[in-house]
């Protein structure tokens, strides 16, 4: 189990990592999201003893990293992919750490056949793709067989095929039991892989829950209703509790979205009085839109920033810009950028 | 895919293995022979030392031969065996320089270093053992090549200068080569230890061991004799050298300890900071 408890990182008056309190469990994949420069790796590297904290302490197990006495059995870290000697073999960098740990050279070869690279073990990794790096980064992290492991950006740079493989293979290692605590910007990413999500926002936590919850919590169930009735269909259903906004698109209406009132009742309301309907389509906000909901405020270069010389907005997009419900895309589809979103 | 962990250590035997300090030189051994630059380096070091030796006794020979040398004759007449670990070796020292601070840069460069300090979080064993694995190599292959500089130059100068190991002072300045470039090495590692970069690193050391510390023997009085004579590579070179030049403050061996000292000091302050610094 990994636990960071008010850890606070500095970088001049930049405040990178603000009091941040989470723990990671066992058993499970635990994703870690936030905007670019949320402060995800530098949180890493602090778990990782690779920076010091300001305050606060991460200790994985109990012990902070450096009191590890071999701390590649207790953690596996993937953090840039490239961090290794262009001139040097995969073979030799994954020998000389295993030999740091006093690993037989065994288990080099085990790694590497793990992660597929066999064939090309003793080429330079300078000649190495970046999906073969993130391989050999993989393989590094496995190289102790360690029951905890840090990913950051693990599917950065891969090919559909290489995205797969690591988000099998880190569901894999969560369910033999092991922390699976693995970084990204990518919302849509993370709901298929993620089992918890701890969301960070210029260093401060902002959410830390299951990733279901976290969709259901942060966004708005909605029903999407076209009649060509739609008006007293409305009306019905105003008067019954709901509420009810009419869509368009561009100036075409493009039915009701209605809020507070689950399908079935809408068809029966509509059955009762006779109206006819076109759709009945029960829809959840994607996670991608949770997310950015949940964000918008603290995003280190977000949308507000790159407006320009559109309306200073500041704190706006959060609140004002996306009515609950009237979201353009259908459930599932990642949203447009919000930067095209709000533009007036 | 079905087996993520063939390799899984049994709870007893891993209680039982412990990690020693034999693993981290094992480890940085692999890590200095697993790149090109290491044997590039030492090769150019090799035919620099060797080819300069070679050129220059010859050169300065044949010149006497024909009667031309004129007053450069004199310096290799006064002390041969100066003249020819001199030559070479104080070329090929650069090379020396440069290897020593890639040694720890190129961990920088490449990002190597996080992979390092992630297998070895107590981060002062690891440049110890760096040192160490560095430092026996280099004062494998900087014995064999002071020997061979010196076998080569004595086998030109021979017939207008007869010397021999045996010869009062020759053996300790040949082995003192070695022992020069050795720590020569390790200051370097350590200067590449502060600055981290390799570029900046190596100018610092290359200005230092060419200019700057001779550069102090033109300060005035006793006081900046004595400055000169403290200098790191000013102190050390004196083990090359098997006479004692005129005005020489430092013994050869009280020369070597300060450089050394100077060595050590680095090293400290280049794991002081490795420790405190993020990586």
């Amino acid at each position: 189990m990994i636990e960071v408890r008010d850890l606070t990182k500095r970088y001049g008056d930049k405040v990178a990592v603000d009091h941040l309190s989470f723990s990671v469990e066992p058993g499970r994949v635990t994703g870690f999201l936030g905007p670019n420069g949320a402060g995800k790796s530098t949180t890493m590297r602090l778990i990782l003893g690779l920076d010091r904290p300001h305050s606060g302490t991460a200790t994985i197990d109990g012990k902070r990293y450096d009191q590890l006495p071999r701390p590649l059995e207790k953690v596996g870290a993937l953090l840039e992919a490239k961090a290794m000697h262009t001139g040097r073999s995969a073979y030799n960098h994954l020998l000389f750490l295993a030999q740091s740990q006093g690993l037989p050279a065994r288990r080099v070869d085990e790694v590497l056949a793990l992660v597929g690279l066999t064939p090309v073990a003793h080429k330079r990794t300078g000649g190495y793709s970046l999906g073969m790096s993130q391989r050999v980064g993989i393989a590094a992290a496995m190289l102790g067989n360690p029951p905890a492991l840090l990913l950051d950006e693990p599917v950065n740079g891969l090919d559909p095929e290489g995205i797969l493989w690591v988000r099998n293979l880190m569901k894999q290692l969560a369910a033999e039991g092991r922390t699976i605590f693995v970084s990204s910007h990518l919302m849509n990413e993370m709901a298929v892989t993620a089992d918890h999500l701890i969301v960070i926002g210029r260093g401060k936590l902002i959410a830390d829950s299951p990733t279901q919850e976290f969709i259901e919590r942060s966004s708005e169930r909605s029903v999407l209703v076209r009649s060509p009735q739609a008006d007293r269909l409305s009306e019905l259903i105003t008067t019954e509790g709901g509420v009810v906004k009419q869509e368009t698109n561009g100036t075409q209406p493009a039915g009701l979205s209605v809020t507070g009132m689950e399908a079935p009742r809408i068809g029966e309301l509509a059955a009762a009085s006779g109206i006819v309907l076109h759709e009945l389509t029960p829809r959840l906000a994607s996670l991608e839109e949770a997310y950015m909901e949940l964000t918008a405020d603290s995003a280190e270069f977000g949308a507000a920033a790159q407006a320009g010389s559109g309306p200073a907005e500041g704190s706006g997009p959060a609140e004002g810009s996306r009515p609950a419900g009237a979201a353009p895309a259908g459930a599932g589809q990642p949203g447009p950028a919000q930067g095209e979103e709000i533009a007036p | 895919m079905t087996a993520i962990a063939p390799a899984a250590p049994t709870p007893a035997a891993d209680a039982a293995r412990h990690v020693g300090f034999s693993h981290l030189l094992a480890a940085e051994w692999t890590k200095i022979r697993s790149v090109r630059s290491t044997v590039w380096t030492l090769v150019i070091f090799a035919v620099v030392s060797l080819g300069l030796t070679g050129l220059l006794t010859w050169l300065t020979i044949r010149a006497l031969n024909s009667g031309r040398a004129g007053g450069r004759s004199s310096g290799i007449a006064a002390d041969p065996v100066n003249f020819i670990l001199g030559t070479g070796l104080g070329l090929g020292q650069l090379a020396i320089c440069v290897l020593g601070v890639l040694v720890i840069t190129s961990e920088y460069s490449s990002g190597t270093i996080r992979a390092s300090v992630l297998a070895t979080p107590r981060r002062y064993p690891m440049l110890i053992a760096k040192g160490l694995v560095f430092g026996a190599l280099v004062f494998v292959i900087g014995e064999v090549v002071a020997f061979g500089s010196f076998f080569l130059g004595a086998a030109i100068v021979h017939s207008h200068f007869p010397v021999a190991l045996s010869q009062p002072g020759v053996t300790r300045a040949v082995i003192g080569s070695g022992l020069y470039l050795t720590v020569l090495g390790l200051f370097a590692l350590a200067i590449g230890s502060l600055i981290r970069h390799t570029a900046g690193a190596v100018t610092t050391v290359i200005g230092l061991v060419l200019v700057i510390f001779n550069l102090t023997g033109l300060l005035p009085y006793s006081w900046g004799a004595h400055i000169h004579a403290y200098m790191p590579t000013v102190a050390g070179v004196l083990i090359t050298q098997d006479k004692d030049q005129a005005g020489q403050l430092l013994s050869p061996w009280q020369g070597f300890g300060v450089f050394c000292a100077w060595t050590a000091l680095l090293l400290i302050i280049g794991g002081y900071l490795l420790q405190r610094r993020d990586a």
